[in-house]
């Protein structure tokens, strides 16, 4: 099979391996569960329970307010705490039992609308790392007709991170299914299920489901780093390019993670929301590095005492993936529809770095994804230069921080362009 | 437990490359390490002395700098040593103390220090003080003494028209510069800086193969016919492996893209062998690669590499 990849990108260590063989294990909160009303994109959902009001899982709790918003339900049986500006805070009362819900028809019978509208009821958005768009909007562009592939995003192209390959690995026939029930929405898609070949117990597992019948295809692509990213990924698969002025629709492509083909698959399927997600909780500082089925809202503290605590204390914890997640002030921080990994370091890499002036060595050129100049970006970001910004397509990064990994005079390269890109959005 | 502890924040991403800055220079001092002890072996202490002047002068110059101007002590990175040794190796072994001195502070002070520091000059500081020195002091600089009797290098002899050893050239048990003697010292530390992916073939390969061609055409109209052993004789003698390996490829002053680094290498190459072949017989090299130095970003600027994406659809 071929392997294929774009130009560019970089290979820090994976230190997969000692999550990825492990089975996901479910965990059930104790403790209070939060929902986020909001996830970058788009307005706040509107709470429709109050404080006092008993739930169920799969309740709805928030309401999507207008297009680009989606449904907030609880994860789990309980009492409302408190309703605030941003999130609501359920008493857990232990009892995961859901909602009973309505008799679904099997998706075969469904009509598109319908199908969509499911998926919009489920609150489903992209769960690959810091994404938290609408699904239905992305599976609703202009003209459906002209979407040639839909391709499910199994790179999993982060260190640490292995709940994709775990999902992949252990229930292929949902990921499947749920690209079966995508494919219903487009007469002229075929499917593409992309992972990077450091995965092929996944690729074979997934072969095992691929009939005849269906027009879709594994492909493997070559493990580095950003093989995930959304630009990258369409131009190893198709050659076609996408900026920063487009969206992959407009070259006849969506992309769909794992765990969001997953949630579509139980929301049309089952007719559940999305109450639930898995995680890759790992890092040095990690006594039991493993995935966990976990609730959303559920406490980070909780799930890393799931995976045994800490070994030792770390001095950093990241939430998603290391190379582009955020670093946590402290871990009262809920599990949200975006969540793929919490990893603890006991040593921070990034505060022991000594800083130089650019050598100019290139190499930041060399990584860059979308074939930019780093380090003129930074500099012109540093210094203010907006229209010498504009002028190299500073906006065309793709923020993921490959140069300021490479750098060896240790610059970070990607603050001063990210910092610049969005000053740059933000007059729009 | 975690309570008491305060988590540090910091941009993305969370996690590092090994190479740093200093560990780059580091590497081109070992690659420049086997060419340093044969010149040692082949001159004597005294070229041993100027390497270590030069080495000190370099590092007390930025220093001072530094201090000096109240800004932050940047030796860490070893460049300064870097350009010490690298303008030692390219000196006559018997060069008085003070000259060395004079060359190490212009390199320093005056062509990195005055720009900016560390990646902000616009000419490489060893081959800039060289030239300096090959003006200010051409009698001193051409001077070069071999086993106790000033003799003339290889390539002086060439170009008056006679006959070199090349296996001793190969080895460097010849006249010349402290550290460019020896092709197969400079070769096992470009083979170090290669393994080490310190440096990218591109602009050494192009460098000498544009040499190589030029050398070769100027044979057939001037010998009849491409002479093999006038061509090696070329690629081995005088500074040209040091300027491919070492200096050619040093990052400030050289242009990053693909493309770039191949037209600059054969911009060097065609440069060396004119001033070489219709010129006088030392510091060829050297003034080639400052003149490719003042070309670099213009080479740069013609050569980037298109944004990906751009262009790829009209709305």
């Amino acid at each position: 099979m071929a392997v294929l990849t774009f130009k560019g990108g970089v290979h820090p260590a994976s230190n997969k391996k000692l999550t990825s063989s492990r089975p996901a294990e479910e965990l059930i909160p104790k403790g209070d569960l939060t929902f986020p009303l909001f996830l970058h994109h788009g307005r706040h959902a509107k709470p429709v329970v109050k404080g006092g009001e008993w739930v169920s899982a799969g309740t709805l709790i928030a309401k999507a307010d207008g297009y680009v918003s989606s449904n907030v339900h609880s994860s789990i049986a309980g009492i409302v705490k408190y309703v605030d500006f941003d999130s609501i805070v359920i008493e857990n009362i232990g009892d995961v039992n859901e909602e009973p819900r309505s008799i679904v028809k099997p998706y075969t019978e469904l009509s598109k609308k319908e199908i969509l509208t499911l998926i919009r009821e489920a609150g489903i958005v992209g769960m690959g790392g810091e994404e938290g768009y609408p699904t239905h909007i992305k599976l609703s562009p202009e003209d459906p007709g002209k979407i040639k592939y839909i391709i499910v995003n199994g790179c999993e192209c982060e260190p640490y991170i292995t709940c994709n390959n775990r999902r992949l690995t252990e229930e292929p026939d949902k990921i499947v299914e749920g690209l079966k029930i995508v494919l219903r929405l487009f007469d002229n898609a075929k499917g593409v299920i992309a992972i990077q070949d450091d995965k092929k117990a996944a690729v074979i597992k997934i072969k095992q489901y691929l009939t005849k019948d269906h027009d879709i295809h594994v492909k493997m692509l070559y493990s580095k780093y950003p093989q995930g990213s959304e630009r990258q990924l369409i131009y190893a698969l198709t050659k076609k390019q996408v900026n920063s002025h487009m969206t992959p629709a407009d070259v006849g492509c969506l992309v769909l993670n794992v765990e969001t083909i997953y949630a579509i698959r139980t929301a049309v399927v089952e007719g559940r929301p999305l109450i639930s997600r898995m995680v890759t909780v790992a890092g040095d500082a990690i006594k039991k590095p493993g995935n966990f089925k976990v609730r959303l809202g559920t406490n980070i503290r909780e799930l890393i005492e799931a995976a045994g605590g800490f070994k030792k204390e770390p001095e950093k914890v990241i939430i998603g993936g290391p190379m582009t997640g955020e670093s946590l002030v402290d871990l009262d921080r809920p599990v949200t529809k975006d969540t793929n990994a919490i990893i603890a370091l006991v040593h921070d890499p990034v505060v022991r770095v000594h800083q130089t002036n650019c050598i100019h060595c290139g190499r930041c050129i060399e990584v860059c994804p979308s074939r930019l100049i780093p380090t003129k970006l930074a500099d012109y970001s540093a210094l203010g230069m907006v229209d010498l910004f504009r002028e190299n397509d500073g906006r065309e990064c793709i923020e993921c921080g490959s140069c300021s990994y490479i750098c060896p005079a240790k610059r970070s390269l990607a603050e001063g362009i990210v910092m610049m890109k969005q000053m740059i959005i933000d007059e729009l | 437990m975690d309570e008491q502890k305060i988590l540090r924040i910091s941009f993305f991403p969370h996690i590092r490359d090994k190479a740093s800055t200093s560990r780059i220079m580091l590497d081109v001092i070992i690659a420049l390490l086997p060419a340093t002890a044969f010149g040692v072996y082949n001159f004597g202490w005294r070229a041993l002395l100027l390497i270590l002047i030069c080495v000190a002068a370099c590092v007390l110059s930025e220093l001072l700098w530094d201090l000096g101007m109240k800004k932050r002590v940047t030796l860490r990175d070893l460049s300064a040593v870097v350009t010490g040794l690298i303008l030692a190796l390219n000196l006559p072994p018997t060069l008085d103390w003070w000259i060395a001195v004079i060359g190490s502070v212009f390199a320093i002070v005056v062509v990195k220090m005055l720009f900016g520091g560390l990646g902000q000059n616009f000419m490489n500081p060893a081959v800039a003080a060289k030239c300096f020195l090959l003006i200010s002091f051409a009698g001193r600089m051409n001077a070069f003494v071999f086993q106790n009797v000033i003799s003339a290098t290889p390539m002086e002899v060439l170009k008056a028209g006679g006959n070199v050893d090349l296996l001793q050239m190969f080895l460097g048990n010849t006249s010349g510069a402290i550290g460019e003697t020896s092709a197969l010292a400079l070769l096992i530390g470009a083979v170090y800086l290669f393994i080490r992916r310190i440096i990218d073939f591109r602009i050494p390969l192009f460098y000498i193969l544009a040499f190589a061609v030029y050398i070769s055409i100027y044979s057939i109209f001037t010998r009849g016919g491409i002479d093999g052993s006038f061509l090696a004789a070329h690629l081995l003698s005088g500074g040209l492996l040091m300027g491919a390996f070492y200096m050619a490829t040093d990052y400030v002053t050289s242009p990053v893209s693909p493309a770039g680094r191949i037209i600059y290498g054969a911009v060097l190459g065609v440069l060396t062998c004119t001033f070489r072949l219709f010129g006088s017989a030392t510091g060829s090299v050297a003034y080639a690669i400052i003149i490719g130095n003042l070309l670099a970003p213009l080479i740069e600027k013609i050569t980037r590499q298109r944004s990906f994406g751009k262009g790829a659809h009209l709305r």
